[in-house]
């Protein structure tokens, strides 16, 4: 789960690190209000958006009046901001962050991120922030630092002390950079942070150490004992059809192509997605509906794939382990009659009471195609799909 | 005897007389898995499904002789359990959970270090299926029927595509040595390369199929192992074509966030470490059929 670098900022700053003053702004005149509240003579206004790079995609202003301040913030409430990190469809600004604009002498990155290959947290720093990780990596790369925790005892004061020396610090500024480190690594663990990146962490004229910006993300597995995380859940951040989803207990994610999918497990959904492109065609979503599923279960994933209106044709892809087949079929005649499919309709039963799932459809008398094998329907689906289209444009 | 599991295995159940434990407790009895008995901690000296309920890991070692467990433990709970049952000299552990914290996790990997090598426990999971050597013993949440006894190892993260390939490969009257289910958490107990390497040691597997994912390095790992390694053939596919960049799909570790971990991507380093690569998911069954045909005219 994402969160606004404005939220990020007041969990960092609540343990010590440096950030530069700010206020939320819902309004122009909230924004202009700030700007008094911070004082100073020059600020910047960030679009709150779950996204990087938002400085090229015109989602961050540096204003020198109240004039400057409230016609950028008209021009970026309610506003979509696409960025290279949103898809084409952006993020919708609904939030600003107005900030006192900070004088900097140096640019530096610092990430937390989980090291899968060592299965440990990673520090991963560079002199040369200001740009993305991915620049650093191509651009700069003896420049990166990097070093792991041992999750038995924490990170230690001279990880986080070689850390700012390998910055190349003056020395008056080793301290704070020490401090600043450990701390973002206390927020990272004692929040059940996935990622927590500073870039850029700058120095000042006045030789202090700022985040001047601030992305973090958490474990999903971590939430049921992080409350407070939780509740920094913004939908308008989400994609609709996948808030949609997720309020129903599916993991689901929203693509681009117009052949909706309803399996179970990830790996089989995600294969089935590959046989779909394989065949010609294109997949409108990832769908898993997990084990157990209910006919009711079956009936909410109708509705979250129908959800999307570029949705031509759905395939059904079942291999019964724990879940059944038979009540598999029953979602599926329950969801023609409740919700309505006008649309072409695929479906693969395989594993558990496969036969009769099979009747249960039969004997419905509804239009469904049935496809014995994973390639079959895959086939079969993107040909329904292929003669649906021709006859729409007809 | 395959690998890590036989019909002579001696099995304990965490998390035993819960709901879900209570069902797969009694499909794996039915398979012919050597159940000895569970724990739920406050029930001991209870009788589930006939067999003695403990309240310790410990306590069920002692009295039952248990090698493996099998956690079907909730994900705020099972790092704890899959810890105590390492402590009490269980060596082999499943664990279905899906939904644990990479934290602890991390903690586990750890804690694990923590004994020699030669006694430390395997871990299979979290977030997997678990495992089944066909004909013998079940310590999983998988349809049994869908496995033919035979000679292929499989490995995979996801459970329903391993059922999969497996029905594929029966279709075509291709049995199963072994096949083991290593979950689609980001941190998990044993890697594809650990399960390569039992695989190429056993006698009773010729051929081994891995079902990788997006996200992490361990496909690509293993097929480096597997080229200065491995003499029997590996065949294996990458879910995942049509996954973008930077978006969870369902496993919470099937994301793409570094280079090498999209699908193609790693397609390309298992091509060149000499995997043979399926062209779809719907070809396991033709693509291990001949693998092992070319291996018998080899011969």
């Amino acid at each position: 789960m994402d969160i606004h670098e404005y939220q990020a900022k007041e969990l960092l700053a609540r343990h010590g690190v440096h950030v530069p003053r700010g206020g939320l702004a819902y309004s122009p005149e909230q924004a202009t209000y700030r700007a008094r509240e911070i004082g100073g003579g020059k600020w910047v206004l960030k679009a709150q958006v779950h996204s990087g790079a938002r400085g090229k995609a015109g989602g961050i202003k540096l204003c020198a009046n109240d004039e400057e301040i409230s016609s950028a913030a008209e021009a970026m409430l309610g506003r979509k901001l696409v960025t290279q990190q949103t898809g084409p469809r952006g993020k919708l600004i609904s939030r600003l962050y107005l900030e006192e604009a900070v004088d900097i002498a140096q640019e530096l990155y610092v990430g937390f991120v989980l090291d899968r290959k060592e299965e440990r947290v990673m520090i991963v720093a560079s002199a040369a922030g200001g740009m993305e990780i991915e620049d650093i990596v191509e651009k700069a790369p003896d420049s990166i630092l990097r070093t792991t925790v041992d999750p038995g005892v924490g990170m230690q004061r001279f990880q986080a002390r070689e850390i700012a020396f390998g910055l190349g610090l003056d020395h008056d500024l080793i301290g704070k950079a020490t401090e600043t480190i450990f701390s973002c690594y206390q927020v990272f663990r004692d929040y059940d942070a996935s990622m927590l990146e500073i870039n850029p962490l700058v120095v000042t004229r006045d030789g202090n150490l700022v985040a001047l910006d601030a992305k973090m993300s958490f474990d999903e597995n971590a939430l049921f004992r992080r409350p407070e995380i939780s509740e920094l859940r913004d939908k308008s951040q989400e994609d609709p059809r996948e808030t949609f989803a997720s309020d129903r207990g599916l993991s689901y994610v929203g693509l681009e192509g117009n052949i909706g999918c309803i399996i179970n497990g990830a790996g089989l959904a995600m294969a089935t997605m590959d046989m779909i492109k394989i065949a010609g065609g294109e997949p409108a979503n990832f769908l898993d509906i997990g084990g157990g599923a209910s006919p009711e279960r079956v009936a909410k994933s109708f509705r979250a794939v129908l959800g999307d209106k570029n949705v031509e044709t759905i395939l059904v892809n079942i291999f019964a382990g724990i879940n059944r087949c038979d009540w598999v079929a029953e979602g599926v005649v329950k969801a023609i009659r409740e919700v309505g499919v006008t649309v072409p309709l695929v479906v693969r039963l395989s594993g558990t009471k496969a036969a009769e799932g099979r009747r249960i459809l039969a004997d419905s008398g509804e239009a469904v195609i049935v496809a014995d094998t994973l390639a079959e329907a895959a086939e079969k689906a993107v040909a329904a799909w292929r003669a649906a289209t021709k006859k729409k444009a007809a | 005897m395959a690998i890590l599991l036989n019909r002579s295995t001696r099995v304990i159940v965490q998390g035993f007389t819960g709901k879900i434990g209570s069902f797969h407790a009694e499909d794996m009895k039915r398979y012919g898995t050597k159940l000895v008995g569970g724990v739920t901690p406050g029930k001991g000296g209870q009788t589930h499904l006939g067999l003695p309920v403990f309240n310790t890991v410990k306590g069920a070692v002692r009295e039952t002789r248990a090698e493996a467990s099998i956690v079907f433990v909730p994900p705020p709970f099972a790092a704890d359990s899959i810890m105590e049952a390492a402590d009490a000299g269980i060596k082999l552990c499943v664990c279905i959970t899906d939904g644990i914290p990479s934290q602890d996790m991390m903690q586990v990997k750890r804690y694990m270090r923590r004994y020699r090598f030669e006694d430390r426990m395997r871990l299979i999971g979290p977030n997997c299926a678990g495992m089944i050597t066909p004909g013998q013993a079940l310590m999983g949440i998988m349809p049994g029927n869908i496995y033919l006894p035979g000679r292929v190892g499989i490995v995979g993260r996801s459970g329903t595509l391993g059922y999969e390939a497996a029905s594929q490969m029966k279709a075509l009257g291709i049995g199963v040595s072994t096949s083991v289910g290593i979950g689609g958490d980001p941190i998990n107990g044993s890697s594809f390369k650990d399960m390569l390497k039992l695989f190429e040691q056993d006698d009773e597997t010729d051929a081994v199929v891995m079902i990788g994912e997006i996200g992490g390095p361990q496909e690509a790992e293993a097929a480096i192992w597997a080229r200065d390694n491995m003499r029997k053939p590996l065949i294996a596919y990458i879910a995942g074509l049509s996954a973008p960049k930077g978006r969870r799909m369902g496993h919470a570790g099937a994301i793409i966030s570094a280079f090498g971990e999209s699908a193609q991507e790693k397609v390309e380093i298992l091509k060149e470490a000499g995997v043979v690569i399926l062209p779809t998911p719907s070809s396991f069954g033709e693509v291990v059929a001949d693998t092992l045909a070319r291996m018998k005219k080899a011969a």
